[in-house]
């Protein structure tokens, strides 16, 4: 238990767990449209994202990124992997939507079945990104892919800096961009459910399917939808993940994957704002509990906040708003 | 070549209720002597010879692996299957944390029996035992049993009220905190090192021991195909008492068995133990045979294995499950050359089975019945997500 490292140093551990928690609140995004919609957990969300940072991998490797590019450059690579990153994770999660999740819901299967199916293509993307790729692209781009399995380094494309200090707290020029750019995606994913034609559709669906569809809303595109919106924002996750740390594995999905589901059922499963809030909140507990006894407790922290949420609070803190709050 | 794949399925499983029918329609002693034949048969598998069958076994290839190995490794698979299916199959509820419990099996035998264990130590230190004393294979047996038992209790308590869905993901959370768990706490595990010398029904492992040595698997193959014959008996006979109807009823509609005096709550957490106490003696049995375990053999990956099983095999139907582990564990190590890409088979294998055979590959009759129903009732209300 260390208090004095946890309470002397509290603003800069803040600062880091909110810079951590606003990439799990990105990836949460994605967890909560869907539940919100079709009440069922995308298991298989995790690997959008893993997809995300493997396609920055695959566009900053094709241009020859090297570390520390001039300003120009750092930002125009950014842009560019923003959109590989949202073009590959929300066509990954509207692949997944069409392939698997389509077929079953024309079954009227139950939840358990949805819940199996995403496993089996989580594994199956796993598998794809770790094993066979690097087969395939093995002998032709070794520089990229390398040996099955292993961590794939990517160029630091923004040099880490201390921007300014505020009573002994240091804000680095990364973990600024990661908040902001996270919350700014927020929010407009918030603004574009709230206040516009499509949003309203999703938030019609989501209230209830049938008089949504008397009233003329078509419901696959709707689901359609938020499978592509949760993916873009997974996408926006993949970049800010790859620019923060630097590195990918065909196995980063899941423990991140489970994190975010926490910070979403954290917030209240199916309310946007509570995926951010939820995201934060369990950023900041993280680094706080790891800090408190060792950094390598870090992914029990989140598992035990998943289960007291899910005994003592299971809507979560701002209830799940988006469609029918349910215990 | 979906509708191709789904006629050939078709007709499968037709041959397949009309070779089930014609077994019970056979005279009673005639099933008991089928029934002894196929026992009979089970026990001289390690040591298959048959002219015609030899290429089954995986070391009629290059470098496969010991043969009565792979059987060992089916037997204990095959346990596994029965105790989750009791979870997934009867009761209806999705674990995907089993591995916790397989671990815990595992790791109450290395903890107690081994004089390398930290544990073991602290006894000894603390009651001046001799430096070789340790707790007997058989007592650890029971220690593991009802270890792996209060933890499916502990977890189910608590979780159980909760939602399908959001159990799976507890379960999920509750395998990877064992795994950390047995990790880090390295006073008490010796973390990564892992244990060694676990004991097996001879006492510690030693060049000495007559029957269940490291070289010759076979002894080990027998007594964990014993182990699975009389857990599949005691299931069976689980399953057809009133505990047994009464997870069906709470599967099949959560609200009509409460209504009928069913109390979910009370039977989920007997299903949950029982799977539980099940998986911790499979574990236990795998990390005897072994004699040694370190964390990373009880990673996630295994507990979704485990759930490929039962699913694909056909949960709710204990030959279904069986015939799933046996599929799943065996065929990588027969056909080597898929042995690299057998967790993307299994992931493949998940998906398709559940998008197009949603009831396994042998079907429980009455789960089968019951997902038609359901799909029935999409069809009259088409717009009903």
């Amino acid at each position: 238990m260390n208090f004095d490292d946890l309470f002397g140093h509290i603003g800069q551990h803040t600062v880091d767990g909110l810079s951590k928690g606003a990439i799990y609140a990105l990836i949460a995004l994605g967890y909560t449209l869907v539940y919100g919609v079709l009440r069922l957990i995308n298991f298989a969300h995790s690997e959008v994202f893993m997809v995300g940072t493997f396609a920055v991998l695959g566009l900053w490797t094709a241009f020859g990124v090297e570390n520390n590019p001039p300003i120009g450059q750092a930002i125009l690579f950014l842009v560019l992997g923003l959109i590989v990153a949202a073009v590959a994770s929300g066509g990954t999660a509207l692949a997944l939507e069409r392939i698997a999740y389509r077929p079953l819901r024309r079954k009227n299967a139950p939840p358990l079945i949805f819940l199996i199916t995403a496993i089996g293509l989580s594994l199956v993307l796993v598998e794809i990104f770790g094993l066979v790729l690097p087969k395939l692209l093995g002998e032709a781009v070794p520089s990229m892919f390398g040996r099955a399995r292993i961590i794939l380094g990517m160029p630091t494309i923004i040099e880490q800096k201390t921007l300014f200090t505020v009573l002994g707290t240091s804000i680095t020029n990364i973990q600024l961009i990661v908040f902001v750019a996270a919350v700014a995606m927020m929010a407009l994913l918030d603004w574009f459910i709230n206040r516009t034609r499509y949003g309203r559709g999703v938030r019609a669906v989501a209230q209830n399917p049938e008089t949504a569809a008397l009233m003329g809303v078509n419901q696959e595109r709707v689901i359609m939808l938020i499978f592509v919106l949760g993916g873009i924002m997974a996408g926006a996750a993949a970049l800010l993940w790859s620019m923060r740390f630097g590195f990918t594995q065909s196995s980063i999905g899941f423990v991140l994957g489970l994190k975010a589901f926490t910070a979403a059922v954290l917030g209240g499963i199916g309310n946007l704002r509570g995926a951010l809030l939820g995201g934060l909140f369990l950023g900041i507990v993280e680094v706080y509990g790891a800090t408190l006894f060792a950094s390598n407790w870090e992914d029990v922290i989140a598992f035990v906040v998943l289960v007291v949420v899910l005994m003592f609070r299971p809507t979560g803190i701002l209830g799940e708003s988006l469609g029918r709050a349910r215990a | 070549m979906i509708d191709k794949i789904r006629d050939l399925d078709r007709s499968r499983v037709n041959a397949l209720h009309s070779v089930a029918d014609r077994w019970r329609a056979l005279p009673k002693w005639q099933r008991g002597l089928g029934f002894v034949a196929f026992v009979v048969f089970l026990y001289y598998l390690p040591l298959l010879g048959i002219p015609g069958l030899t290429w089954l076994r995986t070391d009629s290839i290059s470098g496969g692996s010991n043969w009565a190995g792979v059987l060992f490794t089916c037997a204990v698979y095959v346990l596994v299957a029965i105790g989750l299916n009791v979870v997934i199959g009867l009761a209806g509820l999705l674990d995907l944390g089993y591995i916790g419990f397989f671990a815990i099996g595992a790791y109450a035998v290395a903890l107690f029996g081994s004089v390398n264990s930290p544990v073991v130590k602290w006894f000894q230190a603390e009651f001046d035992l001799p430096a070789t004393w340790a707790v007997t294979w058989a007592v650890c047996a029971f220690i593991a049993l009802v270890l792996a038992l209060i933890s499916g209790v502990i977890l189910g308590w608590p979780t159980l009220r909760l939602r399908g869905d959001y159990l799976a993901i507890v379960t999920l959370g509750f395998g990877e905190i064992i795994r950390i768990v047995a990790r880090n706490a390295e006073g008490v595990t010796r973390g990564p090192q892992g244990i060694a010398a676990i004991p097996g029904p001879e006492g510690p492992p030693s060049p000495d021991n007559q029957v269940f040595g490291l070289i010759d698997v076979k002894p080990w193959y027998w007594l964990a195909i014993t182990v699975v014959l009389i857990m599949v008996f005691a299931v069976r006979r689980l399953e057809h008492s009133r505990v047994g109807r009464s997870w069906l009823a709470i599967r099949e509609d959560e609200d009509a068995a409460a209504v009928m005096g069913v109390y979910p709550f009370k039977f989920k957490l007997w299903a949950f133990a029982i799977g539980a106490a099940l998986g911790g003696f499979a574990g236990f049995l795998f990390a005897s045979r072994y004699a040694f375990i370190d964390p990373t053999q009880f990673n996630v990956n295994l507990s979704i294995l485990f759930v490929a099983m039962v699913v694909v095999g056909g949960s709710g139907n204990m030959v279904g499950v069986s015939v799933g582990a046996v599929l799943l564990a065996y065929l990588p190590e027969r056909f080597r050359e898929i042995a690299d890409y057998r967790w993307l088979a299994f992931g493949l294998a998940m998906v398709l089975v559940m998008i197009l055979r949603p009831q396994g590959l042998i079907p429980s009759r009455r789960r089968a019945r019951e997902l038609k129903d359901r799909a029935a009732e999409a069809e009259e209300a088409p717009a009903h997500v």
